[in-house]
This record gives C-alpha cells, sequence and structure tokens, in this order.
C-alpha cells in the first residue's frame, strides 16, 4: 500500500469519491491504463494522493509501489465519475461501508467533511484483513475525535487480544447496529470487493434503507 | 446476482469506466441513464454490469443481466454498439 501525491499542473477541485485514470507507456509504446480513487480532499489545492493497492501481478500497481519515485511524471486523466461521489452540500446522516482499501474514496469524503463548516453526522464500518492492514489507522482515529464522526472497525482474519472491535464480515445484523441511530435517512455509500459491496447493499436495503439512498462502487477480487 | 455468485468478482459496475465512457462520449456519462431494451429496466450507466477483462468493455443490465453497451478500442477506430439499450438520456 502506497501512498502518492500527485502535482496536478492543470489542477481542477475533484468531487470526494471520483477517481483518476493513470496511464503507463513503455518505450516501446505499450500502454496500460487504470483508474485509482482519489484519497485527499478537494480543498488541498494543486495536488492529489491516490492510494495504491498492490495487487498480486498487477502490472500498473506493481510499478507505482516498486519503481516510481519522487519526481517522475505521469500522464493522468480525470477527475472522473459523477455517481459515486459525496460532498457537504449531498447531507446525511452520512454511512459509510468500505472493504480493504475500498477505504480510499470514503477518505476523501471524510476529509473533505473534516475540511467544512457544519459537519453532519458520520458513521464509518471498515473491514480489514487485520490491524495492521487498517489504512489510514491513527487518522481515523483522529477524525473521530472530532464531532459527530464515529469509526467502526472489523477485522476478518486475525485481531490483537485486546479486541473489542468486530471480527467477523460484514453481515446484516452488523449493519442493523451501526445505521441504527441514522434509520431510514441514512445516506450510504459502500466501497470494497464486489463480494462485500452486494452484501451490505442488500442488508441495508433489507433494513429498510431506500434504493436511492445507497451509492455503490466494486473493486476487484483483492479481498478483505 | 447473489453475494455467492462465483461470477461476482469478475464484475465490477459502470462507475469503473468512467473514464472510457468519458472519452468516447465527450462527457460525464456515469449518471447518464439508459433503457434496457430486453427488460425495460431504468438505471444510471454508473449501476450496470461493468466486465472489463475481455478486449472490450461490456455493460449489462443489472435487472436481467443482459448485454445494454459494448465499447471496443481498436486500432481501426472504436467501436460503440448500443443496441442493447432503448435510449441513453444524457443528464
Amino acid at each position: 500500500m502506497k501512498t502518492l501525491t500527485l502535482a496536478l499542473p492543470e489542477w481542477t477541485p475533484h468531487r470526494p469519491g471520483q477517481h483518476y485514470d493513470v496511464r503507463l507507456t513503455a518505450a516501446d509504446g505499450y500502454s496500460t491504463q487504470r483508474s485509482y480513487s482519489i484519497a485527499s480532499e478537494p480543498e488541498r489545492v494543486g495536488e492529489i494522493d491516490l492510494t495504491v493497492e498492490r495487487i498480486p501481478d498487477g502490472e500498473v500497481s506493481a510499478f507505482l509501489d516498486d519503481v516510481v519515485k519522487v519526481g517522475d511524471r505521469f500522464e493522468v486523466r480525470g477527475p472522473i465519475g459523477g455517481y459515486f461521489v459525496w460532498e457537504a452540500a449531498s447531507g446525511g446522516p452520512l454511512l459509510l461501508v468500505a472493504g480493504g482499501s475500498g477505504v480510499v474514496p470514503l477518505m476523501s469524503m471524510l476529509r473533505h467533511r473534516a475540511a467544512v463548516p457544519g459537519k453532519v453526522p458520520a458513521r464509518l464500518l471498515y473491514s480489514s484483513r487485520g490491524f495492521d492492514e487498517i489504512i489510514y489507522r491513527d487518522e481515523l482515529a483522529e477524525l473521530a475525535r472530532q464531532d459527530g464522526l464515529e469509526v467502526f472497525h472489523t477485522l476478518t482474519r486475525s485481531h490483537p487480544p485486546d479486541w473489542t472491535g468486530y471480527a467477523r464480515r460484514i453481515d446484516g445484523p452488523m449493519l442493523a447496529e451501526v445505521m441504527k441511530p441514522f434509520g431510514r435517512d441514512a445516506l450510504a455509500f459502500i466501497c470494497g470487493p464486489t463480494a462485500l459491496v452486494e452484501t451490505a447493499a442488500n442488508a441495508l436495503q433489507a433494513n429498510g434503507l431506500p434504493p436511492d439512498r445507497i451509492r455503490t462502487e466494486r473493486f476487484g477480487p483483492t479481498g478483505t | 446476482m447473489n453475494a455467492d455468485d462465483p461470477m461476482l468478482d469478475a464484475v465490477l459496475d459502470g462507475n469503473a469506466v468512467a473514464g472510457l465512457l468519458r472519452a468516447v462520449f465527450g462527457t460525464e456519462m456515469t449518471t447518464a441513464s439508459g433503457i434496457c431494451a430486453h427488460c425495460g429496466n431504468d438505471a444510471m450507466l454508473a449501476e450496470l454490469l461493468a466486465f472489463t477483462r475481455g478486449p472490450g468493455v461490456v455493460l449489462r443490465c443489472r435487472a436481467c443481466a443482459e448485454v445494454m453497451v459494448r465499447i471496443a478500442e481498436t486500432p481501426n477506430g472504436t467501436f460503440i454498439d448500443v443496441r442493447g439499450a432503448t435510449h441513453l438520456r444524457m443528464p
């Protein structure tokens, strides 16, 4: 896992949840492209953070993890997307559900929320394999000390002996507990591996949340 | 499609091809809506099932899983097949 900061010569403010396409071209002309969610908030002028998870046999993520160095130049296209976005004006209460690196676009939303006045109530339910694999762990704890944000972790493979959070895959009863204070007013964003997104979206609907209050973004098979 | 379906890992949603859609149509398209020509379901392109591992991109209806949009980028140009949608409505 690595966070890259890109200085953009033609910066335009993004909407939290949007992504950039990164294109890499080899000396022989071979070219390939991947889409990465923006982790930073739009209040940061002139640059963006992309948090990249290295996936097995991932030719682009391996390059970004190993080879890239400060000062390298990239061809990027963005910001892109208008569906999976949340801005302060979108309102709330905000219910965020993440699996693994699916937390990245939600982090942009939480950083944006922290940067603007008039914070809506927000809850994040975040599934990771183990304690050391929680992305942005310290920053999330810091953000949760601010008004109106609560962060709930679940660890699916291993957890410390004194762990007091959830310790299983996200399921219906877990979501029912986390969404309870918001009820049917919640505005939900779910991002993660496809199976997690399906489970969470179905559970939220079963708990009475209208489909038009649920936005989803599916990742490839990276697992949680 | 449910969470136990073995095909799930191969499927993303239309949001994943937002960049390609924007390059092809010249504008943000994930919040554009389309009507499925097979079952009549009305959905935003971001909500369609996206299959991206083939030589092109295929978008299928989330309700009936039939093909709505196919996009193939080739050396001879970009081919866009929208026979599976009765129309697309730009936001």
